[in-house]
């Protein structure tokens, strides 16, 4: 028996009453995955920039004090991801030289067609938050720094070195606007993503309302998280104290988005097991059979009871500072993987099922493809490699000693 | 009468005379222009194919003013693959992605329903199924190809434009626009595009635009031996679509349900049909 025949029969297996219309006979266009490993990247990069747009926007916008050490920080984060959202989906193309068409051609039918509006508005505020955010940094090593790097701030400062009370009270309410329309603009960013999904009714798994509600709160768990075991991880790297406050003010919000994005994934599972509509044996039998592991197992029982458990006691329970950080950074970095894995489940786990709706293919990644494993790793890198650049320009804590 | 050998002589002159028509009439072949702009440029005034879709030569076509329907009669088909062969030598499909393919339905006493289509049925079905163990009470083939959607998903999801409906009703591909997003193979209900591999762009069925154009029938239904692939113009009430679709049999389209209006017909699917 081969593999494929031998999913289907598991999946049967499981499914009961619907054995009948499952045969493991799949499309012979459907044997293979369109959208692999890169398609699971790219929501999940922009789903970190959301998150971490969130903490800043706490901050500068709704004036959480408490938020104010990784203020900054989740700015140049977000932007260093953002960067590289388009890489692997340059990489997924076909035709990746003719990307302008992409962002150029108004097709206002497709929802992909918004990519460039979206992503360039997108990105154009958030550069904008950060020069307004860090000038008065800026302005002053303008004038300690030299040679081309003096350049750079000079250029990145406008040639302003404005420092007055008047304008920084304007810069102030600029900051404000821009953030203002920076948390709809980043909801539009990822929800569109998740539309993307949820605009294909040909697919029973994807086509849902629910889908950019759970790809917008699923982001911000993930941006959240990666802020938060980020800054652990430096400040501990770095040999600076870790701001407790801080950390408590994250894993709260962590918390709440963490549950609302849980309940969501669930609802969609119960409403789909509950309406039984159209094809839900194939969605059944596809939980139940080829991501039985990845989603009972690893997206609901590893790396979301368990957080949960683990938040609930963060929450509850009064515990030292110490411990408490370091289940902030072990919660965090359980999140960031069930966030991956959610996203794998959606892209990779939808189209394992054939829209014959009798049988299931196979997705096995490769190392060397362009779309492999390693082409995975190194586009994961490159946003940290470009945050490490952004950290010569922007240092992440400057001027903490003087609050 | 003693039939004489030819001479030597008279061997070569004939065969060099053979050779020398060869070359010229190789020649000529060369000097008709090949391009895709009408059929006098491809083939002599009188080699011409003979018309198989009435009222598309010796008219302008008025591309505002047409429209083509499909049917497949599930009872016709003797699931040769002759169409999958027809196709694949058409378009030069590579092995493993199918512009249409051919589908074995078999149903057993207990209701269940076995189907395949190993190689797209190109290889035609030849043998039974040796792993049914249960009693065969019926069997059937189902033709697939691309629905020629008038809501089409793929038209809708193309970020690029480069899936488009023609005004004739065609949903074709523009190869030098896509961006081999992928994007329109998620949306189609009936998994007929596939990201070509040379190409890296979508490809799919075009129920062969180009032959249709020139008033030939599409190469699956030009070499079906049982007329279970029918294809023609609505304008043309005398043709045997327009029969077909105006008269009172029952003909059904794929997934009704995904609202994309399909003008590939089906007549005498069964409800196991997906």
């Amino acid at each position: 028996m081969n593999p494929i025949m031998m999913l289907a029969s598991k999946a049967s297996e499981s499914i009961g009453a619907s054995t009948m219309l499952v045969s493991n006979y799949v499309f012979p266009n459907d044997l293979h995955v369109h959208w692999s490993m890169m398609i699971v990247l790219y929501p999940y990069i922009t789903g970190l920039v959301d998150g971490a747009f969130i903490i800043a926007a706490l901050y500068y916008l709704f004036r959480v004090e408490s938020l104010k050490p990784v203020a900054r920080f989740s700015l140049l984060f977000a932007l260093a991801f953002l960067s590289c959202a388009t890489l692997p989906l340059l990489l997924h193309l076909g035709r990746p030289e003719r990307n302008f068409n992409m962002l150029l051609t108004p097709s206002p039918s497709s929802a992909m067609a918004g990519f460039g509006y979206i992503f360039a508005v997108s990105m154009g505020v958030l550069v904008f938050i950060i020069l307004f955010v860090y000038r008065p940094v800026l302005v002053e090593l303008r004038k300690t720094s030299k040679g081309p790097l003096q350049f750079i701030y000079r250029t990145i400062t406008f040639d302003s070195t404005d420092l007055s009370p008047a304008a920084m009270a304007l810069d102030e309410k600029i900051i404000k606007f821009l953030v203002g329309i920076g948390i709809p603009i980043a909801a539009v960013l990822h929800g569109y993503v998740g539309f993307i999904f949820g605009g294909v009714k040909a697919n029973p798994t994807w086509s849902t309302p629910l889908m950019p509600v759970i790809f917008l709160f699923s982001a911000c768990v993930s941006g959240i998280s990666a802020v938060i075991l980020a800054y652990i991880l430096i400040r501990r790297f770095k040999g600076r104290p870790v701001d407790h406050g801080c950390i408590v003010t994250m894993v709260k919000t962590l918390t709440l988005f963490f549950i609302l994005a849980f309940s969501f994934e669930m609802l969609e599972v119960f409403s789909h097991t509950y309406l039984k509509t159209g094809y839900h044996h194939m969605v059944e039998g596809l939980l139940n059979g080829p991501l039985a592991a990845s989603f009972w197992l690893w997206q609901v029982k590893i790396c979301s009871v368990i957080p949960l458990l683990l938040l609930g006691v963060m929450g509850l329970m009064k515990l030292k500072a110490s411990v408490y950080n370091l289940l902030a950074a072990v919660v965090s970095a359980i999140l960031l993987l069930q966030v991956i894995i959610m996203r794998w489940n959606v892209v990779i786990g939808g189209q394992l099922m054939s829209k014959s709706a009798r049988g299931y293919t196979e997705f096995h990644p490769e190392w060397f493809d362009k779309e492999g494993i390693l082409a995975v790793i190194v586009v994961m890198s490159i946003p940290f490699i470009i945050l490490w650049g952004l950290s010569r320009i922007f240092p992440f804590w400057a001027g903490e000693n003087k609050t | 009468m003693k039939i004489q050998p030819p001479s030597p002589d008279m061997k070569k002159r004939s065969f060099l005379k053979k050779v020398l028509n060869g070359t010229i009439a190789g020649s000529l072949y060369l000097v008709f222009p090949m391009g895709s702009d009408g059929l006098e440029g491809q083939f002599p005034k009188n080699q011409m194919p003979p018309e198989q879709i009435p009222g598309i030569r010796d008219h302008a076509y008025d591309i505002l003013d047409q429209e083509f329907a499909f049917i497949v009669d599930i009872t016709r088909c003797i699931g040769c693959g002759s169409c999958c062969v027809a196709d694949k030598r058409e378009y030069n499909v590579p092995d493993g992605n199918y512009r249409t393919w051919v589908e074995r339905y078999v149903k057993g006493f207990s209701d269940q329903v076995y189907v395949d289509a190993p190689n797209g049925g190109l290889d035609g079905y030849q043998n039974p199924r040796s792993d049914i163990q249960e009693e065969v009470r019926d069997t059937f083939f189902v033709p697939k190809l691309c629905n020629m959607c008038r809501e089409a998903p793929c038209v809708q999801v193309c970020p690029v434009g480069a899936t488009f409906t023609s005004p004739d009703g065609f949903v074709l591909v523009d190869d030098k626009r896509c961006v081999g997003c992928a994007y329109c193979i998620q949306a189609c209900p009936y998994s007929v595009r596939y990201l070509h591999p040379v190409s890296r762009v979508v490809d799919k069925c075009t129920w062969c635009y180009h032959r249709v154009r020139k008033g030939l029938l599409p190469a699956c239904v030009d070499v079906c031996p049982t007329s279970a692939r029918k294809f023609g113009s609505m304008k043309d009430k005398e043709s045997e679509v327009y029969k077909i679709l105006k008269g009172p049999g029952v003909l059904t389209v794929l997934k009704k349900e995904m609202g994309t209006w399909p003008a590939l017909y089906y007549k005498g699917a069964r409800r196991e049909v997906v």
